[in-house]
């Protein structure tokens, strides 16, 4: 190709070319500073969940040793003696009726001895970075101030922590009944929203007629779709814990636990989680029908299928993988709410496992808020475990539904 | 149906509460647009403060995303190869599916001590609206940049040839033709970028602060409308209290504002859509 040259051309040539450079410079940095960000917040997460943490004990275990032997060589009964000795009688009583120290074995007294006396706790914590870069600043610190205490390398991303329950010391704190709670409110979030969203796309899409009150109906879905998450949660406060407080408190049905909830409970939340959703799933549902080929359809009417037999035959089957992977979209948008929990009145500490849809409940977004606002540091280790815990939740719903998609999509083909 | 019910739910609910508000005579619905102090407990009810401090992190937000969102969006439709979209448009879905309450996180612990290690502790409060601001806006970048990137790859080929055959550069051909071709797409993103702003929750909730202020610092600690709302329903609230009926007030408030957005966004695609059909 030959190069136009004019005369007049030339001397911009060079500026608007350096200006091209530069924006386009410009515009790849605006890029990468989604991409940084991205990675800042993932490092930050991942920073403040490993790391090292001073441990020292209220008591030391050296001191509780008797008759010259230490405390890992008593035998169960001077255990026990210690147990009963330093511990207040109530705490007891609950340990006895849990099993009777009488018949636990010397691991299991131990164990105790070192929980419930010794108290091993954590002074202190430090991110990643810091573990790995100031390693000499750490010990510096832990010989000016707490010359005893250990210092041990800490993942606060463990199984215990996700099978423990909630607690008020970071330690021992664990995710259990807030994931069991999210969980419960997938389940009622699905069971209310898929439905009903999906019939109502049905309705929009198949059997309503274009006119003044659809066209309302629409604009309707699409604005609720943009109302913030917190209005619903107001919504819910109102209606469900309050004017409906007899149906989900499960005063209704007898069953409730009526002292504590009063309303605030699984079902009020759900329930507010899949009023959220529901215009996505629909607005979903609606371009997953729209997608079916219309000869589709015409080639079951011609051979003398009703409307219903023609959606439920032919319409739906072709459009539920889109569906589908919509909906999983939409409940993992569910899972990642907060707000509106918390106005609904999720309880900021549950340390029982939900035991039905009328327990009083806490989900892991709230976990992660309640623990990030608490001023002590380790909380913020906790509350990034607990990040991770639920982003990895989302990313296996988020895979989840690819693979659902493109296994029905193949399945069809074949 | 059950749209046009949650809808006049919405309503009707934030309306006659908002009224039981407005009709306890403690405060009349001017003195809640104007007046200039917000304490319940003593009864001063005056909405500016919550809604300065609302403005202020949505400000800040939007500074933050409208550049950067059309500039990624630009950068996405005009300049990168289909192997580079490829990668990148991933990770801003990726981004956009993070929680809010990991942003929240994240600006507390990772945005609040990057401003207070540059500007100095004194000048920057633990919790601050500057930081909320920021991490607003890293969330609703890839919504404004994603919505950008479809207004303007939907701009019609022959128009981008054109100006190449004239020869105009690529930013040329980005900033004087693809651009003012498709700003009305790019406007409702904005708009919708803002609503979601405005409508933001949890990060105001634990970076912004408690406790209203009137303050045009960024660096200071303000309670936004719905920071307000969480905090005060956090607790056991108790019914027909005003704090109770108070939260339906700013609810309303905030439905109108973010449905007024909205709707204006969507005339704005269509008016765009007319034009390029």
């Amino acid at each position: 190709m030959r190069q136009v040259d004019l005369p007049a051309f030339r001397p911009h040539l060079g500026r608007r070319q350096k200006l091209a450079a530069v924006w386009k410079i410009l515009f790849l940095m605006s890029t990468l500073v989604g991409i940084v960000a991205l990675a800042a917040l993932l490092l930050s997460i991942v920073n403040d969940s490993f790391g090292v943490v001073a441990l020292q004990f209220d008591i030391d275990p050296a001191s509780l040793g008797q008759e010259g032997r230490p405390l890992k060589r008593l035998q169960p009964e001077e255990l026990g003696e210690i147990l009963t000795s330093r511990l207040s009688g109530g705490l007891i009583r609950r340990l006895e009726s849990e099993k009777p120290l009488a018949e636990r074995s010397r691991e299991e007294l131990y164990e105790l001895v070192i929980e419930r006396v010794a108290k091993l706790r954590v002074i202190a914590s430090w991110p990643l970075a810091a573990s790995l870069l100031q390693r000499g600043q750490i010990l510096e610190w832990r010989a000016q101030n707490h010359p005893e205490a250990a210092l041990r390398f800490r993942s606060w991303v463990s199984w215990r922590f996700l099978l423990a329950a909630q607690a008020s010391v970071p330690e021992k704190a664990g995710v259990r009944t807030a994931v069991l709670g999210s969980l419960w409110m997938v389940l009622i979030v699905v069971v209310v929203a898929f439905p009903l969203g999906v019939g109502a796309a049905i309705y929009l899409e198949e059997y309503a007629r274009e006119n003044f009150f659809t066209r309302l109906l629409q604009l309707n879905i699409y604005n609720l779709a943009g109302v913030p998450s917190i209005i619903y949660g107001i919504l819910g406060l109102a209606v469900f814990v309050r004017l409906l407080v007899g149906l989900t408190s499960g005063a209704a049905f007898a069953v409730g636990d009526s002292s504590t909830a009063n309303g605030r409970t699984i079902l009020s939340g759900g329930l507010t989680l899949a009023l959220l959703v529901l215009p996505l799933v629909i607005i979903n549902s609606q371009e997953a029908i729209r997608a079916v080929p219309r000869g589709l359809r015409y080639s079951s009417y011609a051979l003398g299928a009703t409307k219903w037999q023609t959606i439920w035959h032919h319409v739906l089957p072709g459009s539920l993988d889109r569906i589908l992977t919509g909906t999983i979209l939409a409940v993992s948008r569910a899972i990642g709410e907060t707000a509106p929990l918390v106005v609904v009145g999720a309880s900021t500490f549950v340390a029982l496992d939900p035991s039905s849809i009328f327990s009083r409940f806490t989900t892991l977004p709230i976990q992660i808020y309640q623990w990030t606002a608490r001023p002590q540091a380790e909380f913020r280790n906790v509350a990034a475990a607990a990040i991770i815990v639920l982003l990895v939740l989302l990313l296996a719903m988020n895979t989840a539904a690819i693979l659902l998609r493109d296994r029905i999509s193949r399945s069809r083909r074949e | 149906m059950v749209s046009i019910l949650v809808t006049a739910g919405i309503v009707l609910t934030l309306g006659a509460e908002s009224l039981r508000f407005f009709a306890s005579g403690e405060i009349s619905v001017w003195k809640f647009f104007t007046a200039t102090k917000w304490q319940p407990a003593i009864g001063e009810f005056g909405i500016l403060p919550l809604a300065s401090a609302t403005l202020m992190t949505s400000l800040i937000a939007m500074l933050i995303a409208a550049p950067l969102g059309l500039f990624v969006a630009v950068y996405l439709s005009q300049y990168a190869s289909s192997r580079v979209r490829a990668v990148l448009k991933p990770i801003l879905e990726v981004l956009a599916g993070i929680p809010t309450v990991v942003y929240g996180y994240f600006a507390l612990t990772f945005i609040t001590p990057l401003l207070r290690s540059i500007f100095g502790e004194n000048v920057v409060s633990i919790y601050n609206t500057a930081s909320a601001g920021i991490a607003i806006g890293i969330l609703i970048l890839p919504l404004i940049a994603s919505m950008s990137e479809d207004a303007l790859g939907a701009v019609p080929r022959s128009l981008k040839e054109a100006a190449f055959a004239l020869g105009a550069t690529r930013l040329e051909t980005s900033l004087s033709i693809v651009v003012p071709a498709g700003i009305s797409g790019v406007a409702a993103a904005f708009i919708v970028g803002l609503s979601r702003a405005i409508g933001e929750t949890m990060i105001v909730a634990l970076a912004a602060g408690a406790g209203s202020a009137l303050t045009a610092n960024p660096f200071r600690s303000a309670e936004t409308m719905t920071g307000y709302i969480v905090r005060i329903s956090g607790g056991d609230l108790g019914y027909d209290t005003v704090d109770y009926n108070s939260i339906f007030a700013i609810g309303i408030l905030l439905f109108l504002i973010t449905l007024l957005l909205n709707i204006i966004s969507r005339r704005i695609v269509r008016r765009f859509q007319e034009v390029y059909e």
